[in-house]
């Protein structure tokens, strides 16, 4: 099968100025993933699916990803001009500077598509929305494979992206009169813990606060 | 009548279980009111046919020939609550399953019972901490037995269907221990939660369950 990048080749030849990357994975899998512009997404998902070499008729799998506000921390590396009358022979001298810079969160959902007919795939899809708040819209896949319509469903309900095009954009595992997203990470569950009897991390942490006199784990190897 | 039940029973004689025992091994049947309903009752004990998770397949299992849970006169699994008298809670209750629970559990008819089977249903299981687990059935209705297990076997299942049908045998059926389905003024109803806009309306019942409070003996 064709390579990601050789993929995005053909997608740029085919719709010139749309906005196509690879994202790589580092890991063993090494499942690169192709990163589409909202704008161009439908387009390109019906290119996948029709075009002869790729043939990708099966969406297998939608999830989503929650990304929150993270802040990178870059060096750069400047050399200095050399001072007039220095030796000439000295090594360069390199300036360090540590930027900090604030990447904003944002929710991405990524498509795994097959193609059952050439026997071939999975090719990866990522969509990613502005941010984490109010635009959180991205287009739905579910015109071009009807399988992704409870999945972008879930989507929506645990992560709360919302899909225009879908045909019925309902929660699907939550009822209806829930306003959260579980499956963020800022979600904040209701404070409904009750008494366990060996509490441990997390867990520990919400029993002493509902039952003060929750000692702490006992150490490993002490004595009772 | 002075006596408010509907069963006014004869005081029951004053012969143990034993001496009992014996007197029907010589061919002499002598019983009560109270044995005969509680024998009758506790012999066909008929469950609701609904199951919820991975419970559920071993609660199947045992309604088969292989455990074959018609030895116990409790194969007659009826698709209707109304024909009921047994709710076997077989899996994780989900906070959106549960106010269909408790209105299957209202609509069954007195008498009727209920069996928590595994650790989802007495207590969410491993799905304890989950965002959409309710922390056991007992929050919103009375349980009788509570069967751990993950899944318990079906030899579990029918080791708690004995326990009940002990439960059951030990019924009286009159006075202030009678069981609810006896008692006029208990109602066999019970609230079903609502869905609410962060977890469910409310989120347990009082009346059945309260949080335990930790007894701490230094
Ligand atoms: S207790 Fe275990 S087997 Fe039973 S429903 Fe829960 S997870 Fe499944």
């Amino acid at each position: 099968m064709e390579t990601p990048e050789q993929i995005r080749e053909r997608i740029l030849a085919r719709f010139p100025g749309a906005e196509v990357n690879v994202v790589t994975n580092p890991g063993p899998a090494a499942q690169h993933s192709l990163l589409l512009g909202a704008a161009h997404a439908v387009a390109i998902a019906v290119f996948l699916r029709d075009d002869p070499v790729l043939r990708l008729d099966t969406c297998s799998n939608v999830t989503g990803v929650d990304w929150l506000d993270r802040e990178i921390v870059e060096t750069v590396r400047k050399p200095l001009p050399t001072e007039p009358g220095s030796d000439p022979a000295a090594p360069a001298r390199i300036l360090e500077e540590k930027i900090k810079r604030l990447v904003p969160g944002h929710l991405e959902v990524v498509y795994h598509l097959y193609s059952v007919a050439l026997k071939q795939g999975p090719v990866i899809l990522r969509l990613r929305t502005f941010d984490r708040g109010a635009n959180v819209t991205l287009p739905s896949l579910t015109p071009v494979w009807r399988a992704c319509e409870f999945q972008e469903r879930e989507v929506f309900d645990l992560y709360g992206v919302k899909f225009t095009g879908h045909p019925d954009l309902r929660r699907i595992l939550m009822w209806d009169e829930f306003q959260h997203h579980p499956m963020r990470k800022d979600y904040v569950e209701p404070d409904d813990y009750e008494w366990e009897p060996t509490p441990h991390d997390a867990v520990l942490d919400k029993a002493r606060r509902h039952y003060p006199a929750t000692p702490a784990a006992p150490q490993e190897g002490a004595a009772p | 009548m002075s006596d408010a039940t509907p069963f006014p029973a004869p005081a029951a004689p004053e012969i143990s279980a034993a001496e009992r025992d014996e007197l029907r091994r010589h061919g002499i049947l002598l019983t009560s009111l109270e044995e005969l309903y509680n024998w009758g009752r506790s012999n066909s004990v008929w469950p609701l046919q609904f199951g919820l998770a991975c419970c559920a397949i071993e609660m199947i299992a045992a309604s088969m020939a292989r455990f074959d849970i018609a030895r116990f006169g409790s194969e007659v699994f009826r698709p209707s609550p109304r024909q009921a008298d047994l709710l076997i809670v077989s899996g994780t209750v989900t906070k959106k399953m549960a106010p269909q629970v408790v209105r299957l559990w209202n609509q069954m008819p007195e008498p009727k019972y209920c069996i928590a089977m595994g650790a989802c249903a007495i207590s969410g299981g491993p799905f304890k901490q989950g965002y959409n687990v309710l922390k056991g059935i007992d929050r919103f209705i009375p349980v009788d037995v509570y069967i751990p297990g993950c899944p318990p076997r079906p030899e579990a299942l029918l080791h708690g269907l004995m326990q009940l049908q002990e439960q059951i045998r030990a019924q009286k059926i009159s006075g202030p221990e009678a069981p609810r389905h006896l008692r006029p003024e208990a109602s066999g109803e019970f609230p079903v939660p609502e869905f609410g806009g962060s977890d469910l309306v409310p989120p347990r019942n009082p009346a059945v369950w309260q949080p335990p409070t930790i007894v701490r003996t230094e």
